[in-house]
């Protein structure tokens, strides 16, 4: 009986989280635009979204912006890491204050400062200065994921590698970066959603003539639902749903492999 | 636009230029000198990363800062700050002007302060409700007598990492006046109820987007604790009550710190869930700042309230800190 409670419970809450996606995939498949009544099924609003350049725009800018911001935070921010391990106490203390500014700094804040910014060095807003934004806010994930790897790192391997004759570019790429692969793996990942996710930041360092998905839809959403913005959810729920599952069952079958040894 | 008439422009960029140049140095100097031989040279590492947030982090702070104390002139004023006291302040200053007559229109504006504790209430009840839903499904995710598969974890996940601005626009279809529900209570013979544009919308808003963001932080502690304590709490003699109370409620502190800190923050701040689900009836401290430096224009009345909220958070963060020194609580990460 207990069990039962608690599993009926579980299900409430699932139910709350799961109810408002599955009205939105069951109305993309609406044939009217009315989403009061039931006029058949059809594909009507996946062919519309496709159809439609602005979301098509957004799309590509939205991915475009995160995959450069996360590469870029990456490199940024694991050389970073490497160099706040190697600093002193106090320097790394200093760091380490600065990198937790937009980590804490409501998202609201970290844009108008940005916008701000941009302002006041003359810079119109676009393209360019929402990637800067997203490299801004990327980069202290990233550096928070690499450095318990640094920590957890033999740092006389370093010192080593040195001493037997490698340049630190050397020592750098072959000594350090392996070992904390891990680490950069999670913080680009980390960076790559981040930016994918953002709407905040992005929505006061751009301009309304270059708008992400999520602009995009905020700008939609304030004149009415449209039927293609149901589709893009199912579209984009479906994604997640394939990528989550494909990571799970790759790590389910790396831990058996391991077990097995 | 040009807001800093007072200074010619080659003057700011020349006190950029020594201010950055003067950080680089001092973080040059620091880097010389490294712990000993063992890093020489990796400390120069972090110095792009360095630049790059002297000119993206501190500097636009520091704008904010210049902005929140000083007029449009850019000569320095405390005014900014009575603004957010009295939102009046403007014409109550010309009343002053006029005489005795004009003296007695003098009324004291309240929105800002209003939406600020407005908001700061909605995003208390916000933790609160997601605190006493939370609690309980990440207990029961980490039961060990359920064996919880890792799929139920990734059934909370999905919904986190889907856009959050179409899982709200998802509930416009469910409470709107044509929405789901009216459409069940008409179809029921019962009147039609205005379910959208109030403060419970946007609350129901405010615990769907954040809900999952307090369930995992607790589940992480949860699942890390020793179950032998809970064993050798029963053994004792210890009841269920007393076990959760005495020993499982404790431990979970750092859990429920993290989940407090992931909610409370973001609520008091957003601005989306307010514009679409509370419609022109609500309005939160973001809104609020949102439309001081877009639709007003007012840059330095807006920067004023920004600070406001900076200081705001960090308080309630040192409060935080101080209830869980190391951190344990960890979240997402």
């Amino acid at each position: 009986m207990r069990k039962f409670i608690k599993r009926f419970y579980l299900v409430i809450i699932l139910l709350f989280l799961y109810i408002p996606i599955i009205v939105m995939i069951a109305q993309s498949f609406n044939a009217g635009k009315s989403r009061a009544v039931w006029e058949g099924f059809s594909f009507r609003w996946y062919a519309e979204l496709f159809a439609d350049s602005a979301i098509i725009n957004a799309l590509s800018v939205t991915l475009t912006i995160a995959l450069l911001s996360a590469v870029i935070s990456t490199i940024l921010g694991t050389l970073a890491a490497i160099g706040i391990h190697a600093m002193k106490k106090r320097p790394q203390a200093m760091m380490m204050t600065i990198t937790n500014i937009p980590m804490t700094m409501p998202d609201i804040v970290t844009g108008i400062s940005l916008m701000l910014l941009f302002m006041f060095a003359k810079v119109g807003r676009g393209y360019w200065t929402m990637l800067l934004a997203h490299i801004t806010f990327d980069t202290p994930y990233v550096i928070l994921s690499v450095l318990p790897k640094l920590r957890q790192m033999n740092s006389h391997s370093y010192e080593a590698a040195l001493d037997l004759g490698a340049t630190p570019r050397y020592g750098l790429t072959h000594v350090i970066l392996p070992q904390i692969m891990p680490g950069v793996i999670t913080g680009c990942l980390l960076a790559f959603t981040l930016s994918l996710d953002d709407f905040t930041v992005s929505y006061f360092t751009t301009s309304p003539l270059i708008q992400n998905l999520s602009t995009l839809i905020y700008s939609k959403a304030r004149i009415g639902i449209e039927p293609t913005l149901n589709a893009l959810s199912a579209l984009m729920f479906a994604v997640l749903l394939l990528l989550l599952v494909v990571v799970n069952y790759r790590a389910a079958k790396v831990e058996k492999a391991q077990q097995g040894q | 636009m040009n807001q800093i008439g007072s200074m010619p422009s080659w003057a700011i960029w020349a006190v950029l230029a020594f201010f950055i140049l003067v950080m680089a140095g001092i973080i040059f100097i620091r880097s010389k000198r490294g712990k000993d031989n063992l890093h020489r040279g990796t400390t120069a590492f972090a110095s792009p990363y360095t630049l790059w947030m002297i000119i993206f982090t501190v500097l636009p702070c520091l704008l904010i800062g210049y902005y929140a104390f000083t007029d449009s002139t850019g000569t320095f004023t405390l005014q900014n700050f009575a603004h957010f006291w009295d939102s009046n302040y403007a014409k109550n200053e010309l009343y002053m002007q006029y005489g005795p007559e004009a003296a007695a229109l003098i009324r004291r504006g309240t929105v800002n302060v209003d939406t600020l504790t407005y908001s700061l209430w909605m995003a208390l009840l916000c933790t609160i409700i997601c605190l006493i839903l939370a609690y309980p499904t990440a207990m029961i995710m980490a039961d060990r007598e359920l064996k919880m598969s890792s799929a139920i974890v990734v059934l909370f996940v999905v919904p986190m990492w889907m856009n959050f601005l179409l899982r709200t626009i998802a509930w416009m279809s469910i409470l709107e006046d044509q929405g789901l529900i009216n459409q069940l209570l008409s179809a029921l013979g019962m009147p039609k109820a205005q379910l959208m544009y109030n403060n419970n919308a946007v609350l129901l808003g405010m615990v769907y987007n954040f809900l999952p963001f307090m369930v995992f932080p607790i589940y992480t502690v949860l699942g890390k604790m020793d179950y032998k304590l809970h064993e050798a709490a029963q053994d004792l003699g210890a009841n269920s009550f007393q076990t959760f109370i005495r020993v499982t409620a404790p431990l979970s502190l750092p859990g429920v710190i993290s989940g407090i800190t992931m909610v409370f923050m973001p609520s008091v701040t957003t601005f989306f869930i307010p514009r679409i689900l509370g419609g022109g009836n609500t309005m939160m401290f973001g809104d609020l700042i949102e439309s001081k430096f877009l639709t007003e224009g007012d840059w330095n009345v807006g920067s004023a309230l920004s600070l406001i909220m900076m200081v705001l958070i960090l308080i309630s963060l040192g409060i935080l800190r101080k209830a869980d020194p190391e951190g344990e609580g960890g979240g997402l990460m």
